[in-house]
């Protein structure tokens, strides 16, 4: 209630930004794993935006005489069967993990708003039909669904990145959906309805405020469950194809034959995986107790 | 109780429906003709005649709700599901084949999700807040973030050049050797039950600190019954309910798995198949897998939501 007060008493005050610089400080002072998290998820942004001034060469930069070299101060991760620097690879890895990671991720949110707040406000027919077919959606595992539509559109950064926003958008409109549920319930929208606001109104400017908390868990989550995926199908070879630096990919294919005689072929990428993934996990699991407690052991 | 089986067997449909619809629509409305695809990539020789068997033997020559229909009606009333495009062997039967294996290796890694996670979760509900809680629920999201081909990966890779020893990978069918069998998938069955186990640990952990604050817990200990017997058979029963519903959940996650651990250690179930047939572009072998496998996870959560009455007698079917 004080905080209300203040912000009606004194709008003005409010800076832009400022909620975000004090949520980092709740973060760090309540939350210290995940502030941990956060850390490192900067980081590994920080490496995938800069990737080209940080790596050391080239991601595809071939050197037959540095093939298969163990780390050194050359080459801080090695080098692999063509000679190309691992730690440049792994950077560039990143690059592709941020891009994957982010527009997959936004896109899985933005389906899954559009569907959760349509169906979870419409109710009725079209939701019951709505959730017939993400039930449906949902009984199929997602690599599977991702193997059988890459083995027809062919593999490539564009087509995963669509997948995985469609594939983890229709799966994450059930959050959505129950949290509109009990929003849409409240007075404020009663009032908005009986005033004559038109449906594309009520939903933008009075359901979407309120149901940000679980979005913005949603899409943190998202980030960690696309790399990992995006990784499993590059493992496969289905993801985006070589000579493109993935994570995944560095595990699989003509790279495996060689890690008998340069296990660092092995190590790196999977590190690289499981320190970012482990990173969103521990902050997203911060970020929902701090923003939405409701979600509180779900997952 | 069997009224309630039907109606949910009856409820079923509708999502069944739409599951094939989505098996039969990925596969045939995409971009780019699965003809040329299918002749480019296995060198047949695109000559008219060909293409035109081909086209025949897909069914692309008809109608698409001609088409789906055929499909859907052989599959009810057959129970067929069309011919492998190279082997010309019957799908079905190879599915059937394959399945017993997948089925193996998932039920093992649910065996070591339980058996791992369940014990876990309670210790660390019951110590809340200790070192021991910390530490076990930090390995749970370490475990969750843990890439299961990587760990599959090293499993191969370091064992072999430290002590020149490898995991089998020439498959032993169960029914002519199970010791040898069982202990081929456990390796497989512990890496894809590790991140599984994450998810129960952190399940019951939660369920049972909601349930160690209800009355009834308080009531038992207050009479004098001893710690150990309220935990397991006052607050783990009821913690584990929403366990159950979980494993209904996790079972699409724990089939995808598999096709990787299947690739990895060479276990010729349905992920290997499906692999297969992608790289050959064996379209009627790969709606087959991608259906069986949509109508086992929703049988998997019928069963799951039937047996919620044997573990909590509050749930009357009506």
């Amino acid at each position: 209630m004080v905080a209300v007060a203040e912000t009606v008493r004194r709008p003005t005050r409010r800076l832009p930004g400022s909620g975000t610089i004090s949520f980092i400080g709740r973060l760090f002072r309540d939350k210290p794993l995940g502030a941990f998290g956060f850390v490192i998820c900067v980081i590994f942004l920080f490496c995938g935006i800069f990737a080209d001034w940080l790596a050391p060469y080239g991601y595809n930069q071939i050197s037959p005489i540095n093939r298969l070299k163990p780390p050194s101060e050359k080459f801080w991760l090695g080098t692999d069967n063509l000679g190309r620097d691992m730690l440049s690879r792994c950077l560039y890895g990143a690059q592709l993990s941020v891009i994957i990671g982010l527009s997959a991720a936004a896109l899985a949110t933005v389906v899954s708003i559009l569907i959760g707040i349509v169906s979870g406000y419409l109710g009725g027919k079209f939701d019951m039909i709505m959730q017939r077919f993400v039930d449906a959606w949902m009984s199929f595992p997602d690599l599977i669904i991702l193997i059988v539509v890459v083995s027809v559109v062919g593999p490539g950064m564009g087509p995963v990145i669509v997948l995985l926003g469609l594939l983890y958008g229709i799966g994450g409109s059930r959050i959505i959906r129950g949290a509109v549920l009990s929003v849409r319930e409240n007075a404020y929208v009663h009032a908005a309805q009986s005033t004559g606001a038109t449906m594309p109104r009520i939903l933008w400017k009075h359901i979407l405020p309120n149901v940000m908390a679980p979005v913005i868990v949603l899409f943190t989550t998202r980030v960690g469950a696309v790399i990992l995926a995006e990784s499993g199908l590059a493992f496969l070879g289905l993801g985006v194809p070589p000579p493109a630096p993935t994570w995944g990919g560095m595990l699989s294919g003509s790279g495996r034959s060689f890690m008998y005689l340069a296990p660092w072929l092995a190590l790196a990428p999977g590190l690289c995986i499981t320190i970012v993934v482990y990173a969103i996990n521990v902050f997203g699991d911060a970020l929902r107790d701090l923003l939405d407690p409701r979600m509180r052991g779900s997952r | 109780m069997q009224a309630y089986i039907i109606r949910r067997l009856l409820a079923l449909i509708p999502t069944l429906i739409f599951a094939s619809l989505i098996v039969f629509i990925t596969v045939r409305l995409i971009p780019g003709d699965i003809i040329d695809l299918m002749l480019s990539s296995n060198d047949i020789g695109a000559d008219k005649k060909s293409r035109v068997q081909l086209e025949a033997a897909l069914g692309l020559d008809q109608p698409m709700v001609s088409q789906y229909f055929r499909w859907a009606g052989a599959i009810v009333f057959e129970g067929s599901l069309g011919k492998s495009l190279w082997q010309n062997t019957s799908v079905m039967e190879e599915i059937l084949h394959r399945l017993p294996i997948t089925f193996e290796l998932g039920l093992m890694a649910l065996f070591v999700a339980l058996i791992v996670g369940i014990p876990i979760g309670v210790y660390s509900a019951v110590r809340q807040d200790t070192v021991g809680d910390y530490v076990t629920r930090s390995f749970a999201i370490l475990a969750l973030a843990l890439p299961g081909f990587w760990v599959g990966t090293l499993v191969m890779v370091f064992p072999s050049i430290w002590w020149g020893w490898s995991p089998e990978v020439k498959y032993i069918p169960f029914a002519q050797d199970p010791l040898r069998n069982l202990a081929q998938m456990a390796i497989p069955a512990l890496i894809l039950g590790k991140a599984f186990s994450a998810v129960v640990m952190r399940l019951t952990r939660t369920m049972m600190l909601e349930v160690m604050r209800q009355d009834y817990i308080r009531t038992a200990l207050a009479k004098g019954l001893a710690t150990r017997t309220t935990i397991i058979r006052h607050a783990l029963r009821n913690a584990l309910i929403p366990v159950v519903t979980l494993v209904g959940l996790q079972a699409p996650v724990l089939v995808g798995g598999t096709v990787i651990l299947e690739q990895i250690f060479v276990i010729p179930g349905m992920g290997l198949l499906l692999l297969e047939a992608v790289s050959q572009r064996d379209y009627p072998i790969i709606t087959g897998v991608f259906l069986v496998v949509g109508v086992a996870v929703v049988l998997i959560n019928l069963l799951v939501d039937l047996s919620y009455g044997l573990l909590d007698p509050k749930v009357r079917y009506r």
